[in-house]
């Protein structure tokens, strides 16, 4: 049946409607000519909180960080053409990281499609390949249903971002109303239920296996506080050792002696040779990328593979499995856990616990260890200031961001996470710029929580205006920039596989970072040596406000371990001196990314 | 047949009907890298809700499976089918073929079509046009012998395709 509203409202009234009904509490969003009306309609309520960015890729960002700390969909408004194309970036990293998004963009009215208008972009077109899915309102009759829609897509199976280009007359236009309801899009039906028949195959693989490892990835966090807690128990009753994707820390907690710290290029030791040397791998919710298999062809030869994704394109894309099992990452872990506990079969106890003695051997290189000068007037090493940075967190409500470089895969390997939905970080697309923003979103739903932006001193220049955001909203999220005077991912890169060529990736003429958080109304602090980093650090924590702490660290410090690229996870360089063993690297290895 | 072996496959991809559908459909196979023979669409539902989509792609099986799985992925598509794994099919083209000649070659032309069971759809003094339908590999075949015999001009709709039997898509 037809639903009538009974009052005629705009399309801008009636989308505040959908999004109202749809739970959303905040949008983040710019202004522009498009979208006036959409403004005219958010000035007249008080139901929905809009965030004022600076930068539309920042209202991306933010909704990211809002999406990935709550849980819920993050919700973006920008305006048309430029507005459109600066939301691109944030739209590409939302789709590569499976972040449920609206992004609501504003167009010129739909008679002038078409004509290269005034701020026309062909925004279904440009975001077609950006996005998992997205529309453009014709018809004012379709505008309520398609903003349910689109909540129900973003969120539904693999999450994504999904975009609504809103033609200018339809939100001017009286528009009717309908509530949501339980129908997705038409022929869009996700498989949640796994298939029970390859839940028993793989449990009876888990069961007989004697280097066994679980590797989770960041569907887990996706799909929810109870799939953590099922990862949690499954690797207890496999007494299996645990590492995570860059994605997913946090699911699995870092204190936990089952843990071995992330996996991949960066990753520990002791995680990727147990990759390398397991027989039985448990794969969930994570997707065999690059840069966590290393060379293909050398990626764990002697394991059986499960792998677990709601996502079917996942399995057999990278690496060829033995047991794919298609469903939410959840459910799975759950069907597992009760079919082990039904099957009869007895673990092999012992084969478990020389696997672990193994293990503990690995681990005693202590691959993540560092250099750190204890004098006082030491130069900072980038790994130790992590560390105080985390000590000095303890028992807060703590969320860390971070931008794209080495500080943020020290962050990663140095900040131990206990908790899902504390740590956001770019991880498919690798974008500088986000960090500030996404610890901008996580404040804004967290207001009283702890919000640290572990950034680098180029990529924090790339979303710098967000300080004004910070300042406008009281928003007191710290900005901790390890300052290594470099770009110090390429510097690395260009030490390792260049000869040391260092070619455009010095950070000339930086700004100096504590009058421009006083430019921004904030607070700025700056620790020169070892024996101002502690103060630096309890001042930061104590500050009420937006405060950037440049802490100016050892500018040389790589990032290791470090697997190169098209290197298999045996072939890990371990440290300084550790060069030689990149020497035998390939050109088809230096060709990659 | 070795893993790494380059096949072809005949997919159908059965999608809503709304705007942009086809840009997504062939957007994934640019993006990723895809190769797209031969690409046919139309609506298929009594009230066009509904359109096919044949492709006509080639790969190694690794790679021929990921285009089902990517294409399933898409919001508006219900359903694929690889024909050519999932049991016999038909798959037909139609032709139409401009032939400009005079004499022998023009009653040769007119002979091979007869043969080929091609008709004449258009005539005048110096051309003729034919129309064929049949597999590509018997469209190939005639377009290969109108060729010295004063081909001019060729139009092919691509394949479309559809199981023998009682399966559906
Ligand atoms: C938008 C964008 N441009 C370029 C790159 C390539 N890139 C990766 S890391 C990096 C350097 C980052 O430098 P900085 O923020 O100082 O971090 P550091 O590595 O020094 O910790 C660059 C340029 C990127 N990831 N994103
Ligand atoms: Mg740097």
């Amino acid at each position: 049946m037809m639903q009538h509203s009974t009052t005629s409202r705009s399309g801008a009234e009636i989308l505040l409607q959908a999004l109202k009904d749809q739970g959303v509490e905040v949008v983040f969003g710019y202004p522009g000519g498009a979208v006036l009306p959409i403004y005219d309609a958010i000035f007249n309520q008080n139901a929905i909180r809009h965030i004022l960015v600076r930068h539309e890729q920042a209202a991306v960002h933010a909704a990211e960080g809002y999406a990935r700390s709550t849980g819920k969909v993050g919700v973006v408004l920008v305006t048309s053409g430029p507005g459109a194309t600066n939301a691109v970036t944030g739209l590409v990293d939302a789709l590569m990281d499976s972040i449920p998004l609206v992004c609501l963009t504003g167009q010129v009215p739909t008679h002038l499609i078409g004509n290269d208008a005034f701020q026309e972009a062909d925004t279904t077109g440009i975001t077609r390949q950006a996005t998992k899915h997205n529309y453009l309102v014709k018809r004012s009759e379709d505008l309520a249903r398609v903003v349910h829609e689109a909540f129900a897509i973003a969120a539904g199976g693999r999450p994504g971002p999904v975009v609504i280009d809103l033609p200018k007359d339809i939100l001017i236009a009286p528009a009717p109303y309908n509530p949501p309801s339980e129908d997705l899009h038409r022929s869009y039906r996700p498989r949640l239920d796994p298939d029970p028949a390859q839940i028993r195959k793989a449990v009876a693989l888990l069961k007989a296996a004697k280097r066994p490892v679980v590797y989770s990835g960041g569907g887990v966090i996706n799909a929810g506080p109870e799939a953590t807690v099922a990862l949690r128990e499954l690797v207890r009753l496999m007494r299996a050792p645990c590492t995570s994707t860059l994605m997913g820390l946090g699911a699995y907690p870092a204190s936990d002696p089952q843990f071995l710290g992330m996996l991949g290029m960066h990753g520990t030791v002791e995680a990727n040779l147990v990759m390398h040397g397991c027989d039985v791998m448990l794969n969930v919710g994570a997707r065999f990328d690059d840069r966590v298999t290393g060379r293909l062809n050398a990626f764990a030869p002697h394991a059986k593979k499960i792998h677990c994704d709601i996502d079917p394109s996942s399995i057999n894309k990278n690496v060829a499995v033995d047991v794919p099992v298609v469903g939410d990452a959840g459910r799975i872990l759950r069907a597992m856990i009760a079919a082990w506990k039904e099957d009869s079969q007895e673990q092999d106890r012992a084969a478990i616990t020389a696997w672990w003695r193994q293990i503990d051997q690995w681990r005693e290189g202590d691959c993540l260890s560092y250099d750190q000068d204890m004098s006082p007037d030491a130069v900072i090493k980038p790994q130790h200031a992590i560390r105080r940075l985390h000590a000095a967190c303890a028992g807060r409500n703590t969320f860390i961001s971070t931008e794209v470089g080495q500080h943020q895969m020290w962050a990663a390997q140095h900040f131990g996470f206990e908790e899902p939905n504390h740590w956001m970080t770019s991880g498919g697309l690798g974008t500088m710029g986000y960090g500030l923003p996404a610890a901008m979103g996580v404040q804004v739903a967290y207001p009283d929580a702890l919000c640290i932006d572990i950034a680098g001193e180029a990529s924090i220049l790339m979303n710098i205006q967000e300080m004004a955001t910070l300042a406008q909203y009281r928003l007191p999220v710290k900005v901790f920039i390890l300052n290594n005077q470099y770009m110090g991912m390429v510097r690395q890169w260009q030490e390792l596989l260049h000869g040391g060529r260092y070619s455009e990736s010095y950070s000339e003429a930086l700004p100096d970072f504590v009058k421009l958080a006083e430019a921004f109304h904030g607070t700025g602090l700056r620790a020169t040596k070892l024996g101002e980093l502690d103060d630096v650090i309890a001042r930061m924590l104590a500050t009420d406000g937006p405060v950037i702490a440049d802490i100016c660290v050892d500018e040389k410090e790589n990032c290791y371990p470090m697997i190169p690229s098209g290197a298999a996870h045996n072939e890990m360089i371990l440290g300084p001196g550790g060069e030689a063993r990149a020497a035998g690297l390939t050109d088809a290895g230096l060709m990659l990314v | 047949m070795e893993p790494s072996a380059i096949q072809s496959a005949t997919i159908s991809v059965l999608v809503e009907n709304e705007a942009g559908v086809l840009a997504r459909v062939i957007g994934l196979f640019s993006g990723r890298g895809y190769n797209i023979d031969s690409l046919t669409v139309a609506p298929v539902d009594d009230d066009r809700g509904r359109s096919r989509i044949n492709v006509v792609t080639s790969g190694t099986e690794m790679v021929i499976a990921q285009i089902k799985a990517q294409l399933d992925r898409l919001v508006p598509v219900y359903k694929v089918a690889d024909l050519t794994r999932e049991g016999p099919h038909i798959a037909r083209e139609l032709a139409l073929i401009k032939v400009i000649s005079t004499g022998e070659e023009r009653s040769e032309s007119l002979r091979i079509a007869e043969a080929f069971r091609a008709r004449v759809i258009d005539a005048t003094v110096g051309s003729f046009v034919f129309e064929m339908t049949g597999g590509t590999d018997k469209i190939d075949a005639f377009l290969a012998l109108m060729r010295p015999l004063g081909l001019a001009e060729v139009s092919r709709s691509g394949v479309a395709a559809i199981s023998r039997g009682t399966n559906i898509l």
